[in-house]
């Protein structure tokens, strides 16, 4: 087995008597794809901005190369990197001037070639110099990317990158990120709706429910398991709570 | 701490500030404004009753000098407010930068801020008044330090209610500084004050410094023990609110507030 990168154990986390999160226990190994799926209130994006350090848990532990991040925060942010279709870039600041930023901020060496060379890679070199808020959505998902890849991360956290894409758009954001993750053989995180996408690019997915991990395995591992042709129906299942009812029959 | 990131975070700002012409007038044209009302107010007041002309001017110096703490504080409280109105503040804070680096990027934010409105306002001062605010001296220096420290202070104070209480909160941006204007005595000495409220004047740092500009402007000097006084206050207040600042922020990420911000 490859070296771990992330841990997270019996991960917990409560607000007053709701419980977002409740003893979640994963693991990512380097080069690996994780999807961590779940229906809306699941407790993905709690777990996720517990792992970005903005969120403290109410208990459980969660290390990433092997250091904790309530402790080392900055050092382990200094080696991941995230981006969420939800999460946008100042819009009136131009996309070079948005890159140049978090280039300081990640203290890239040779910003403005490594800038050159990921517009070029998502096709967006022509935009530089446009304000981001004049771009299209596929255009500002491409700019978010390269914000996140500016550091060369070794563990990258990626929050619905192809919500509101088209599915052309969708396709080739999609192999772009398999194509760098296996190049650069990088650990990725992933959410999505999207089970085509997941089935795609994920080795490994964690199913959430109510905060609960509910089934963990390969895509394959978790089509048999659940005994239907595509994660789509596995997923429609367990949001539905199919999987409860049928172990409390059992 | 890291002098690159710090410099990013002001790289932020620069292209903000420098992309927009309102913001720009945000900057200038309130102090402007300022100086334009209360200048006239002066001249008026020195025609009607010339036989003090002192005290009136005294006017014109407290204008520029409350810009001082007022553009600190702006500087370090809207700076965040700006990461907030973008929905960039989560891509801030999942970089690798310090929560001191961020406050200390906002106070140079609001140095250079305070520098640049001071150096509109004194010769525009001189031009339209013929207020000479180089008669302070070098007791403009301690001055304008300690006014600074104290923006800075209630920067990182409504900063942090902000981050404690949401969007909510956000007026306190503007409000916070005009609560306290009273209690620092910036038109008028601590003693036209009722006894209880001039005791809590005494316990703010901007109020020896009103109170030295005119001492000063009156021909006298600035009292050694008051500029002593205004700086352990100063430090005093600057290191509460570090300490305020870091409890609301654990306590946003602690109930989820912080992500809240972003929404």
């Amino acid at each position: 087995m490859s070296e771990l990168v992330l841990e997270v154990k019996n991960l917990r986390k409560e607000y007053g008597a709701k419980v977002a999160v409740a003893d979640v226990s994963f693991v990512a190994h380097r080069g690996e794809v994780v999807g961590l799926l779940g229906p809306n209130g699941a407790g993905k994006t709690t777990a996720i901005q517990i792992l970005l350090g903005l969120v403290t848990p109410t208990s459980g532990v969660v290390n990433i190369f092997g250091m904790p991040i309530e402790k080392e925060r900055v050092k382990i942010l200094q080696r991941c990197n995230f981006s969420s279709a939800y999460i946008w870039l100042p819009d009136n600041l131009k996309v070079r001037e948005n890159l140049n930023v978090f280039a300081a901020l990640y203290q890239v060496k040779n910003a403005k070639e490594k800038i050159d060379e990921l517009l070029q890679m998502f096709e967006i070199s022509h935009l530089a110099n446009t304000l981001t808020g004049k771009l299209s959505s596929g255009e500002s998902t491409r700019l978010n990317l390269c914000k996140a890849l500016l550091n060369d991360p070794e563990m990258l956290m990626l929050d619905e990158p192809t919500a509101s894409l088209d599915p052309d758009i969708a396709d080739k954001v999609r192999k772009l990120i398999v194509k760098i993750q296996k190049d650069k053989n990088m650990t990725v995180l992933y959410t999505s709706h999207n089970m085509k996408d997941v089935q795609e690019i994920c080795n490994r997915v964690v199913f959430m429910q109510l905060g609960k991990v509910r089934a963990e395995g390969t895509p394959k591992q978790i089509l048999e398991q659940f005994k239907q042709n595509s994660l789509e129906d596995v997923f429609i299942r367990i949001a539905r709570g199919g999987d409860l009812v049928e172990q409390e029959e059992k | 701490m890291s002098i690159a990131r710090i410099r990013g975070l002001l790289l932020r700002y620069f292209y903000c500030y420098s992309r927009s012409t309102f913001r720009i007038l945000d900057i200038v044209f309130w102090p402007v404004m300022d100086l334009l009302v209360w200048g006239f107010l002066t001249m008026y007041m020195l025609k009607v009753n010339s036989s003090v002309p002192g005290v009136f001017t005294f006017l014109i110096g407290s204008v520029i000098m409350w810009n001082v703490l007022y553009r600190a504080q702006q500087a370090v409280s809207v700076s965040f407010l700006e990461d907030v109105w973008s929905r960039n503040f989560i891509n801030i804070f999942v970089a690798p930068v310090r929560t001191f680096e961020f406050v200390a990027a906002t106070c140079i934010s609001g140095l250079l801020q305070s520098v640049c409105v001071s150096l509109i306002m004194i010769p525009l001062a001189y031009w339209f008044y013929q207020y000479n605010f180089g008669m302070l001296g070098y007791c403009m220096i301690p001055f304008f330090i300690n006014l600074l420290l104290m923006g800075w202070t209630i920067g990182l104070i409504t900063t942090a209610i902000i981050i404690r209480w949401g969007h909510q909160a956000e007026a306190l941006a503007w409000a916070i500084p005009f609560l306290i204007q009273p209690i620092c005595c910036v038109f008028y000495p601590a003693d036209v004050l009722p006894a209880w409220l001039r005791t809590i004047a005494l316990c703010v740092p901007a109020t020896y410094v009103f109170e030295g500009m005119r001492t000063v402007l009156k021909g006298g000097s600035f009292a050694t023990k008051d500029l002593i006084m205004s700086v352990v206050l100063n430090v005093i207040y600057a290191f509460l609110a570090a300490l305020l600042f870091e409890f609301l922020f654990n306590e946003a990420r602690k109930n989820g507030k912080l992500t809240k911000m972003n929404t």
